[in-house]
């Protein structure tokens, strides 16, 4: 699906933290959003995933609307996997549990199958199963949330920091898994994340955030290079090359 | 020594059996910055609950030695790790919304973190925490102290612990992943201040985290753990030219700015490095 986002706005309790943002996203392509803390990065996914009701411009799929209120079949195609996997897996129910139910909700087939898969796609053990959120470590949390966003087969994944709680062995493979996916299935992704590394990585457009505003959108290659304009983009470049060089 | 723990194991009984998720760790801390890294799993946080007694009862630990500051982890009553707790040893916890009380402003859990170790009234200690959430950076503190944690982002919420963690001026400071979700920036800033508490109140740091470039460039020494066992300890310079097979893997499946690769190598794990 294409992605299509134009000016943007979202209010909470008359505070304006989402100031007129707009991005265009093709089929098969990934966006990658960057930027301060408590810019509206999350806030912006979470309006696209239709889990905020008060926004207004336009949130588009395939060049249709979204309107406001999405239809259950929406909640299909786009999933989400959020920056507190803590808080977003339900305590008391096994990692079964949390997995069964979007593919009950609509009707899926197979669903043992599904699990199973899922699980070893994410590298977690089959035993990981019948455990619940608090037995297991953070890293493991958060394939767990990977895992329940993609047993649904969604067409577009938003993703909110979600390797920034795995080591970086089991982020590669999450890496690899997400590029292949969206290789074999033609899925798009807008991603968030604060490691420029990670987020040139799988993404060919990046845009930057500061306090509700995208002050810029630069391709991987330019932010590589150093062809940035804004002062922001250029401290985060070269802080990342820094910490790149050996101490 | 602020940390002295040998050949520590923590396992848990289940339905199935017996799982020994840590299997004789050992490490030591004194008023320096000791990074712990590796794999998701490896046993970093389960070591770090150990050492402040926040493991659920029926968990199974076992330790030669088990000590802060010469006090017996193992032995030492509830009472006694009150005194510990949050006073003497902070502990930034890797999912920081969640150990938030949601139904208090930060601002409130801040002050109240102030008031139980250094008293004084409601009111000075609403004051001390709006300076305290100023000094971990965070823009327009008055206002984000009001807040209630599912207002703040990923970010401010990460902040808002450290800031909850600093204010009993600890001994010792456990950080589990605690800029995971902080642009690069305000991390940077962050490692300052704790930098500047290390060193001029002679603090000691534990810091678990994934990355790896940061802990090499900010930590002095760093161990490498991998499924409940420490693979090496080393300088933490010298990090990014390890010659241990596992930390190698690691190293070698970072992405990188600079140096982009078409698909990220991923690591075949190998027996031999349990033996
Ligand atoms: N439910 C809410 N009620 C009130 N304010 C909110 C709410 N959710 C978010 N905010 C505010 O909106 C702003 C943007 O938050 P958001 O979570 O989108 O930031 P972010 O860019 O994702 O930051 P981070 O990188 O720290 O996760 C912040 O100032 C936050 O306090
Ligand atoms: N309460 C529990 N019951 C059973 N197993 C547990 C429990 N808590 C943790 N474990 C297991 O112990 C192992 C170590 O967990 P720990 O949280 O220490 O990992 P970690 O090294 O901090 O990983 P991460 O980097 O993903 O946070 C994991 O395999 C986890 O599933
Ligand atoms: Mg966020
Ligand atoms: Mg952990």
């Amino acid at each position: 699906m294409t992605i299509e986002i134009d000016n943007l706005r979202i209010s909470f309790v008359g505070r304006e933290v989402v100031k007129g943002v707009s991005f265009n996203v093709a089929k098969g392509a990934s966006f990658g959003i960057v930027g301060e803390s408590g810019s509206g990065k999350s806030t912006v996914l979470r309006a696209m995933a239709g889990l905020n009701n008060d926004w207004s411009g336009r949130i588009a799929f395939s060049g249709e609307d979204a309107p406001l209120f999405r239809p259950p079949a929406f909640f299909r195609k786009v999933q989400m996997v959020f920056q507190d996997p803590y808080g977003s897996l339900h305590p008391r129910q096994t990692i079964d549990r949390i997995l069964s139910e979007l593919p009950l909700v609509h009707g899926m087939d197979n669903i043992d199958d599904r699990i199973a898969k899922v699980l070893s796609a994410v590298a977690l053990p089959q035993t990981a199963r019948f455990r619940y959120p608090h037995q297991l470590s953070g890293g493991q949390r958060q394939r767990v949330a990977i895992a329940r966003a993609l047993i649904a087969e969604p067409e577009v994944l938003l993703l909110d920091e979600p390797t920034s709680a795995l080591d970086v062995s089991v982020q590669a493979e999450i890496l690899n898994l997400l590029a292949d996916l969206r290789a074999e299935r033609n899925l798009t992704y807008v991603m968030v994340s604060h490691n420029l590394s990670v987020i040139t990585h799988l993404c060919t457009e990046v845009g930057v955030m500061i306090d509700g505003h995208m002050v810029e959108q630069v391709t991987a290659e330019d932010l590589r290079l150093g062809n940035v304009n804004h002062a922001h983009t250029r401290e985060l470049r070269s802080l990342s090359v820094e910490l790149e060089e050996p101490a | 020594m602020l940390v002295d723990i040998q050949n520590l194991k923590i396992g848990f009984k289940s339905r199935t059996g017996f799982h020994q998720a840590v299997k004789g760790v050992s490490l030591k801390l004194g008023t320096e910055k000791l990074g712990i890294v590796g794999e998701s799993g490896s046993g970093k946080s389960l070591t770090a609950r150990a050492l402040m007694k926040l493991l659920p009862t029926q968990t199974v630990i076992e330790a030669d030695k088990l000590e802060f500051d010469g006090i017996d982890i193992r032995s030492a009553s509830e009472k006694q790790m009150r005194t510990i707790r949050g006073k003497r040893a902070g502990f930034i916890l890797q999912d920081p919304k969640y150990s938030l009380n949601p139904v208090k402003t930060v601002g409130s859990q801040v002050a109240e973190a102030w008031r139980t170790h250094k008293g004084g009234s409601k009111r000075a200690a609403l004051e001390a925490a709006i300076n305290l959430l100023e000094m971990v950076k965070i823009r327009d503190p008055k206002k984000v102290a009001a807040s209630y944690p599912h207002e703040v982002s990923g970010g401010m919420g990460q902040r808002v612990m450290i800031a909850m963690m600093l204010a009993p001026d600890p001994e010792l400071l456990i950080a589990d992943e605690p800029t995971s979700a902080l642009d690069a920036t305000v991390q940077a800033e962050i490692l300052r201040l704790i930098e500047e508490l290390v060193s001029e109140r002679g603090m000691g740091l534990l810091l678990i985290s994934h990355d790896l470039p940061l802990v090499s460039h900010f930590c002095d020494r760093v161990a490498v753990m991998y499924a409940g066992h420490v693979m090496e300890e080393l300088k933490a310079s010298d990090l990014l030219s390890a010659q241990h097979p596992y930390t190698r893997g690691l190293l070698n499946c970072m992405p990188s700015l600079m140096h982009p690769k078409e698909r990220l190598p991923v690591l075949t794990r190998d027996p031999e490095w349990l033996k």
